[in-house]
């Protein structure tokens, strides 16, 4: 931890500090520090700095914050950590560096976790993400009994063999400052680390948002709208993939990335629609397998861009 | 001799990996070894989270020479031949062969000398190929490498090799080789946090001692040990006990290098959710053990965690953080316990109309009406209540659609019973809710409640039936629904309850409640029969017992009570071991012999009664007398079920039997009296048959 930090600014008081900390650590490892992406979206690793530029040969380190829309999890406000909307700290290192792992340690020192007094575990868990058609191997990341990270080295995505791998780290920041600060209930988080009338919550920030975002999407958003916003995201996609081969030869591709816009937005509406509980067990698999389709035809476009490094 | 220190090190193996991995290595290397003539002496294999390694001692320093002789071309053959021959031997002219004279001509032999070569070099070659063909059950690419085809794959990185060959007397030589870039050296590392430097070891003496030194413990039994001893003396000094559970230490001493075991503890209010609820959650969240107060037997509010580390403070913010953990986790599973309490269990039926059991067979609803059906008849057959069974039917599947299942698959039955009880159902209903799921294996208990053993009978009677009805039978190492465990779940049933029940009757009416309707629904009864026939025969086998008896009654055809056939087995086999049952069965083995000799040769069969009046021998005329007397006394047990009469009628065969091979001629000179004699031995044949069919009896 860097001892020289003002008070409100160090990661063990505020939300802020704390995000700023682990931005400061991987943008000293060399990672371009990006801003979130503009579009409603499951979870950081559907960011197209992720998704995207995973595949290729192109060496690529990037680090981020996500928030995360999971319209499912939300709970009016009510569970102390569970939320329709969080931020996830996202970091990509491709190739996977052969120190990543001392890299991580050194991130959670960074950020007040002292691997001396705390007990820091690499406990197996594969990931997957059928809707990405992406796989990778690794761990979930445990501080004293608790989950704080996801750490894979991605093996596939969109349907494509990562090579070289990427390494990929997830840090679910909320809970994980929720133990740096010693808060039971998310909302009493500090946010911006000052005391008395200064000081603002999280629950300042977001309560309200997840009360009426539960509202809006377990009772009230626009089912029959939302049906329609997949068709319409799904055939842009196909529309954009398909206009986007240069001269009409499957060699260049020159819309991958507005293409891919798409498939995120049909991924948000699906989630929506199965929060309003109107996809069946059965539609569901289809659906997921619909939007996998979109990735997999993206990601092809992808490999035949520039930074997806085609010659 | 030699021994070789191998350590394959690398990013934390999942724990479940470990064990097999640990066996693997050391059976792959030592055959390998074995394969190229290098006989050792012993090995020995171990895993950490992060290393796998093994030793092998009394590796002889050399193989041995191989002469191996090479036979040529025939004398005079043409100087091709010759050239082809020379070159491949690397003999130099045929100076050097040696001639050899068979049958066919002179031939040349080459008499080629392999020397055989230093063991380091032999492992200098064999190792790197075990490890590029290392059979992790999922592997994977990383780093720059990845890029390239051809890079290794290894269950996660792998940084470091060690792999040292010598004597224990000098200073050993590294196994020359390279994988991947990675070059084979002597040099490990020691714990993550507490000693992450590297260590340089020579051979597993010093390896193993080092490792200790930087809080590594290379043995998982020894942390096994440590972790099993700690945690009981833990629990006990504070007049507690440890919850054993062997699967969990398993996986927690794959999770820790150096196991530092400690207790923490929770709220007591939580105290008032099910025991197995807290054990779940605490046991598939945390890893950690719970604990029992040994005076009330009950779970306290404490639990014992396994670190990795000897923390700076002595462990007291590892034990506040887990204790953080595990509080949210139990206020969850308390939430949805009261939560499953509100409901009740039979208001949640009709979800179960969107939940699709499987595609041909319909939803979950139509299953559970079709057990209910199934079950209300069973249960007369059992002494169930049907009132009761057809409650406990309706009910015994509700609590999948309840919180705490969806969060705990493992304990759906368990919580059933517990929400039937809440909501003021029948003692047996209850008891039916979790028991209907058992016997789960050859080890689970079998339940005797008559409501319990209605409805599981029903259940895995209408899931064999089903599968049966649109062909997903097991095949080979495939049973995806478990219809073996079913099946050996209604033999547990009937034989331990000594259940009186027709299957194939049950079968046509689980059949007949179907809606789907298979093709060849007259066979299916009897095929699923055939079924069962295989599965108590396994099950015999297992428990150490004959199973060609089954296939003896069996194929007496019609035997479809299992209780019946489990006893007329029993009995048969206790039969048999006596002087009486050997002997008769060699006599009738010895009898069906003759028969299908003579019958082959006449090409025909000795069915029929014999004549009385072509008997000429007394020994004809005594065996005669028996088989009518035995046939019919033999009958009449049987159809009290007495099967230990029935075999004690049959011992009464054997002096006849035995007297008639002794004294009489079969093929008698008089075509007459040869057929009826074989007519007698047909009926010897047949008169067994009132037991078993001995002809399926293996010597």
């Amino acid at each position: 931890m860097d001892a020289s930090l003002p008070a409100h600014m160090r990661p063990e008081r505020s939300f802020q500090g704390f995000i700023l900390a682990l931005q400061r650590f991987w943008a000293e490892q060399g990672c371009v520090i990006l801003q979130p992406y503009d579009m409603e979206m499951g979870a950081g690793t559907f960011h197209p700095a992720t998704t995207l530029r995973a595949l290729g040969p192109k060496p690529w380190n990037a680090a981020y914050v996500q928030p995360s829309r999971r319209p499912k999890d939300g709970r009016y406000g009510e569970n102390p950590n569970r939320m329709q909307h969080y931020y996830q700290f996202q970091v990509i290192m491709k190739p996977s560096p052969p120190n990543l792992q001392e890299l991580y340690l050194k991130s959670l020192a960074a950020i007040g976790i002292d691997s001396a007094v705390h007990d820091i575990r690499f406990v197996e868990d594969d990931w997957e993400s059928p809707t990405l058609g992406a796989w990778g191997l690794g761990w979930e990341c445990w501080c004293d009994g608790m989950e704080v990270s996801q750490f894979t080295y991605f093996q596939q995505v969109a349907g494509f063999e990562c090579a070289p791998v990427a390494g990929e780290l997830t840090y679910g920041l909320e809970r994980l400052a929720m133990y740096v600060q010693g808060v039971d209930r998310v909302y009493d988080l500090n946010f911006n680390g000052r005391d008395g009338d200064a000081k603002v919550t999280y629950g300042d920030v977001f309560l309200q948002a997840e009360r009426e975002y539960s509202k809006h999407n377990f009772e009230v958003a626009d089912t029959a709208m939302l049906f329609e916003q997949f068709k319409m995201a799904e055939a842009a996609c196909r529309k954009y993939l398909d206009a986007g081969w240069k001269d009409g030869k499957r060699e260049a591709h020159l819309m991958a990335l507005p293409a891919y816009d798409q498939c995120i937005k049909a991924s948000h509406v699906f989630n929506l629609l199965d929060a309003r509980g109107v996809i069946s067990v059965t539609e569901r698999q289809s659906y997921i397998l619909r939007v996998r389709e979109l990735a997999k035809a993206c990601g092809e476009a992808w490999i035949h861009t520039e930074a997806g490094g085609a010659a | 001799m030699p021994e070789l220190l191998l350590e394959l090190f690398s990013e934390e193996i999942p724990a479940r990996m470990q064990a097999k991995a640990a066996d693997d290595l050391r059976r792959m290397v030592t055959d390998k070894l074995v394969a190229e003539g290098l006989v050792y002496e012993g090995a020995k294999a171990f895993a950490t989270p992060r290393r796998l390694a093994l030793t092998v001692h009394g590796i002889p320093a050399r193989q041995p020479d191989l002469k191996t002789e090479r036979r040529g071309p025939k004398m005079g053959a043409p100087d091709a031949a010759v050239q082809g021959f020379l070159k491949a031997t690397g003999l130099n002219s045929l100076d050097e062969a040696k001639i050899q004279r068979d049958p066919k001509g002179d031939f040349y032999i080459a008499l080629i000398e392999k020397p055989g070569r230093a063991a380091i070099d032999v492992l200098a070659e064999i190792l790197p190929v075990i490890i590029r063909t290392f059979p992790w059950p999922k592997s994977m690419r990383w780093g720059a490498r990845s890029g390239k085809p051809g890079s290794l794959n290894w269950v996660r990185p792998l940084h470091a090799i060690t792999a040292t060959f010598g004597l224990e007397t000098e200073e050993p030589d590294v196994v020359p080789f390279s994988v991947d870039g990675i070059e084979a050296g002597q040099t490990t590392y020691g714990h993550r946090f507490m000693a992450p430097s590297a260590i340089s070891v020579r051979r597993f003496e010093d390896y193993e001692a080092k490792l200790k030194a930087a809080k590594v413990i290379l043995d998982p039994q020894a942390r096994k040990d440590i972790i099993f001893a700690d945690a009981k003396e833990l629990t006990f000094a504070q007049g507690f006990e440890l919850v054993e559970d062997q699967v969990l230490l398993d996986e927690v001493s794959g999770l820790v290098e150096w196991p530092v075991v400690m207790m923490g503890s929770f709220e007591q209010e939580y105290l008032a959710i099910p025991e197995e609820v807290i054990r779940a959650t605490i046991r598939n969240n945390q890893k950690c053990f719970v604990v029992r107060d040994s005076k009330t037997g009950k779970l306290t509010n404490k639990f014992v965690l396994t670190a990795n580390i000897e923390a700076a403070d002595g462990g007291k913010i590892i034990v506040a953080g887990n204790e953080r953990v595990i509080r949210p986790r139990l206020s969850d599973a308390k939430f949805f316990y009261e939560t499953d309490l509100k409901t009740k269990l039979e208001d949640r039926l009709p979800k179960f109309e969107q939940i699709v059991f499987h595609e041909k067979l319909g939803t979950q609803a139509a299953r559970i009406k079709r057990i209910e059906r199934l079950a209300a008849e069973i249960a007369p057959l059992v002494g169930a209540d049907v009132a009761k069974t057809t409650r406990a039917a309706q009910l015994a599947k509700a609590d999948l659609l309840t919180e705490v299942v969806g969060e705990f698959p493992e304990v759906q039955g368990l919580m059933g019973k517990y929400y039937a009880l809440a909501q003021g159902e029948d003692a047996s209903v209850a008891a039916a809710c979790e028991e209907h799921y058992k016997p789960q294996g050859p080890a689970d208990r079998v339940p005797t409640d008559p409501v319990s053993v209605a409805v599981a009978l029903a259940d895995k009677l209408d899931t064999l039936v089903g599968f049966w009805a649109i062909d997903e039978k097991p095949t080979g190492s495939k049973d995806p629904y478990a219809l073996r465990r079913a099946a050996l779940g209604v033999i547990r049933l009937i034989a331990e309850n000594a259940l009186r029940l027709s299957l194939m009757k049950v079968a046509a009416s689980a059949l007949a409640g179907l809606s789907v309707k298979p093709a060849d629904a007259q066979k299916l009864p009897s095929d699923l029969l055939a079924f069962f026939a295989d599965r108590l025969k396994v099950q015999l086998r297992e428990q150490g017992a004959r199973h060609d008896l089954v296939d003896a009654v069996f194929a007496l055809g019609g035997q479809d009570d299992l209780l019946m056939v489990v006893r007329r087995v029993e009995a048969l086999g206790k039969f048999l071991e006596s002087d009486d049952g050997k002997n008769l069965l060699a006599g009738t083995k010895r009898a069906s012999n003759i028969l299908s000799i003579e019958e082959k040769k006449d090409k025909r069969t000795f069915d029929g009664a014999p004549d009385a009046a072509l008997y000429s021998l007394g020994e004809e005329k005594a065996l005669a007398k028996a088989i009518g007397e035995v046939q019919a006394e033999a009958s009449a047990a049987v159809a009290k079920e007495d099967f230990a009469a029935a075999m004690s009628a049959m011992a009464k065969l054997r002096p006849p039997v035995d007297a008639f091979f002794d004294k009489v001629r079969v093929n008698d000179d008089d075509p007459k009296v040869r057929e009826n004699r074989l007519k007698l031995l047909n009926e010897i044949r047949s008169a067994t048959r009132a037991v078993a069919d001995f002809s399926k009896i293996q010597d």
